[in-house]
């Protein structure tokens, strides 16, 4: 039985979507749990399948970020940018989605998770109880992206002075560095050892 | 001092055991401790709050963010081959190993996989910087708990290996040598062999430093028992790497993982320690360094020949997809999500590195310890500042 059969065996109602990819013997399992059941997935996943090694949690802003990729001259006026979201793996209907990494550490298989995080609430519940290491990651998420855990002790911010505004991992919060000053690097090609310069790769 | 009667001996000893009744039972007022973020015994800019109860720890906290760059910001506006300059510097030890997972993760992605010498050479780079980061380690572990020649004989050493970094990539601290589908260049003449003798003499530093420190009665006094973490506990804060393996749980990312790299096709042994202290965490990753260099002597005998680069397109465009590869760094496990959109750049870069793990453990690691343990348990844990802040 594959893990991801054994997971949404364990999880049932609370998986929205589930992806894998890869052959056998180094297959990666994405799952999607549904908000209302973050906590609880945590909950099962280490205490019935024996997912009890914490990797990381973070978060993806899905919506590209409208000042581009900061490659472009900013006093050149330019076309807007395409800011529709299109999600990855496993779906999602929200711009934020919290992820998470758990690994069993008797079989050294690994699972990624996501949530969907709602816009209205902005909030998640906290695995601190599960898992004590979740706490800095979740007070670094809260940090950078503005996600709030529900159930966290103290969520204060690690890097940023306490009054810091803005939550600077957002894509819609700019790298002032790149929209001040050109960037001087824009592509940089570097001829490949052993490969011909002029035929362009494999391609 | 005068002679005293015996009836006034007696009474001095009673009052001197009352003073000591009051003390225990007095309230002694809370103290807090900085201890950084500029300090000898703190290696960059972590600096630790301490609450202290007279001698003991009732409260710490390890205050970040002194040396934040915003590495994952920044990958967003970088092409992909752009990535590893910046990744170099999250664990400047041991730079090329920063490198791998990365160029892994994209070359998941984009499907193809380097030639069999590029793999055996990264795999071999990967292990020398292990090798220049863990012996720094070694000696700086003597300044820490008072004894000042270890680190010299660290620095000395460390050199040969750099200077082997150095001879093959072009930089000692930041090689930025690994490319999607192979790397820049190959191994330069001669350097094989220079590359055995210094193994050799890494060999002999590993045997002085475990005579010096390993068989030293202040050390293991200083080390044994102290800082002890237990295996679930251990996993809950996911520590990695040789914290991990010290607390008796025999998981090594190396081994355990199958990734396009060299490891699997040679012998060489996971060392773990059952005891979860300090001094098992140092005696994990003096066994390593030891087993790293057999492992690149075992590399070079196995070499294979031909190209070091595939057949990779001028301008590279991931596919869209995400991918997450760690590899077992130094530090630990090293690892990044790569989110790409099918453009030049990724799309999100989650870096996860093994010291904000490790470190995230000590609030809980240091309540109740004295203060003089504090440097033990953070030298034990073994931190890099870049690794934690990114």
């Amino acid at each position: 039985m594959s893990s991801l059969a054994d997971i949404t065996a364990v999880l049932g109602d609370a998986v929205e979507d589930t992806f894998e990819r890869g052959t056998d013997g180094n297959v990666d399992t994405w799952v999607r749990i549904k908000t209302s059941a973050w906590r609880d997935a945590g909950r099962l996943l280490r205490e019935k399948l024996g997912y009890d090694y914490f990797c990381f949690l973070s978060a993806i802003d899905w919506m590209p970020s409208p000042y581009g990729r900061g490659e472009e001259d900013p006093t050149i006026e330019r076309e807007p940018i395409d800011t529709t979201i299109r999600h990855g793996y496993v779906g999602g209907s929200t711009q934020m989605q919290v992820f998470a990494r758990l690994v069993n550490h008797r079989t050294h298989v690994g699972v990624t998770l996501k949530v969907d995080v709602p816009e209205d609430s902005m909030t998640v519940d906290s695995w601190v109880d599960i898992f004590a290491g979740a706490n800095w990651h979740e007070r670094e998420t809260h940090e950078m992206f503005g996600i709030n855990f529900a159930g966290h002790p103290d969520l204060r911010n690690m890097y940023l002075p306490s009054d810091f505004e803005g939550h600077p991992m957002r894509k819609d919060f700019p790298l002032l560095a790149r929209i001040v000053k050109p960037w001087p690097g824009i592509v940089d090609v570097e001829p490949l050892p052993g490969g011909s310069d002029d035929e362009g790769g494999a391609e | 001092m005068t002679m005293l009667g015996d009836r006034q001996q007696l009474a001095y000893i009673a009052s001197q055991a009352a003073d000591a009744r009051v003390n225990v039972e007095l309230e002694t007022e809370g103290m807090t401790l900085n201890i950084g973020p500029q300090h000898p015994a703190t290696h960059g800019t972590l600096r630790i709050i301490a609450r202290l109860d007279g001698e003991q720890v009732v409260w710490a906290e390890p205050s970040c963010g002194y040396m934040h760059r915003g590495y994952e910001k920044l990958t967003e506006v970088r092409t992909f081959p752009q990535v590893t300059a910046l990744v170099n510097r999250i664990d400047w030890l041991g730079s090329f190993a920063n490198e791998v997972p990365f160029i892994l993760a994209a070359e998941q992605l984009m499907e193809i996989e380097a030639p069999p010498r590029a793999q055996w050479i990264r795999t071999i780079l990967f292990e020398l910087s292990r090798i220049a980061n863990v012996s720094l380690f070694l000696g700086d572990l003597g300044v820490q708990l008072g004894a000042i020649t270890p680190v010299f004989f660290a620095f000395r050493d460390r050199e040969y290996v750099l200077n082997l970094i150095e001879g093959a990539t072009g930089g000692r601290f930041h090689p930025n040598f690994d490319r999607i589908g192979g790397l820049k260049d190959d191994l330069p003449a001669g350097w094989i062999d220079e590359t055995r003798s210094v193994m050799r003499k890494m060999r002999k530093f590993c045997d002085e430093i475990e005579g010096l420190l390993f068989g030293n009665e202040i050390f293991e006094a200083r080390t044994r028992g102290i800082g002890v973490i237990p295996r679930d506990v251990a996993l809950q804060y996911g520590l990695s790497g040789a914290n991990l393996r010290a607390s008796g749980i025999d998981w090594d990312l190396r081994r355990d993982q199958k990734l396009p790299m060299a490891w699997d096709k040679v012998d060489w042994k996971v060392w773990t320690h059952p005891d979860g202290d300090s001094y098992a965490r140092c005696w994990v990753r003096l066994q390593e360094v030891r087993e790293s260099t057999f492992l690149v002597e075992k590399l070079l005998d196995t070499l294979p020949s031909g190209p070091v680069m595939a057949k990779v397109p001028r301008i590279i465009k991931v596919p869209e997809g995400e991918a997450w590869v760690s590899t077992e760094n130094p530090l630990g496990e090293m690892g990044y999500y790569v989110v790409s959109k099918g453009e030049l750049g990724p799309f999100r870069v989650k870096i996860r590195s093994a010291s904000f793990n490790n470190i995230s453990i000590v609030p809980w690691l240091l309540k109740g310890v004295y203060v003089p343990d504090i440097i033990t348990i953070l030298a034990s844990l073994y931190f890099i500042l870049g690794d934690i802040d990114r």
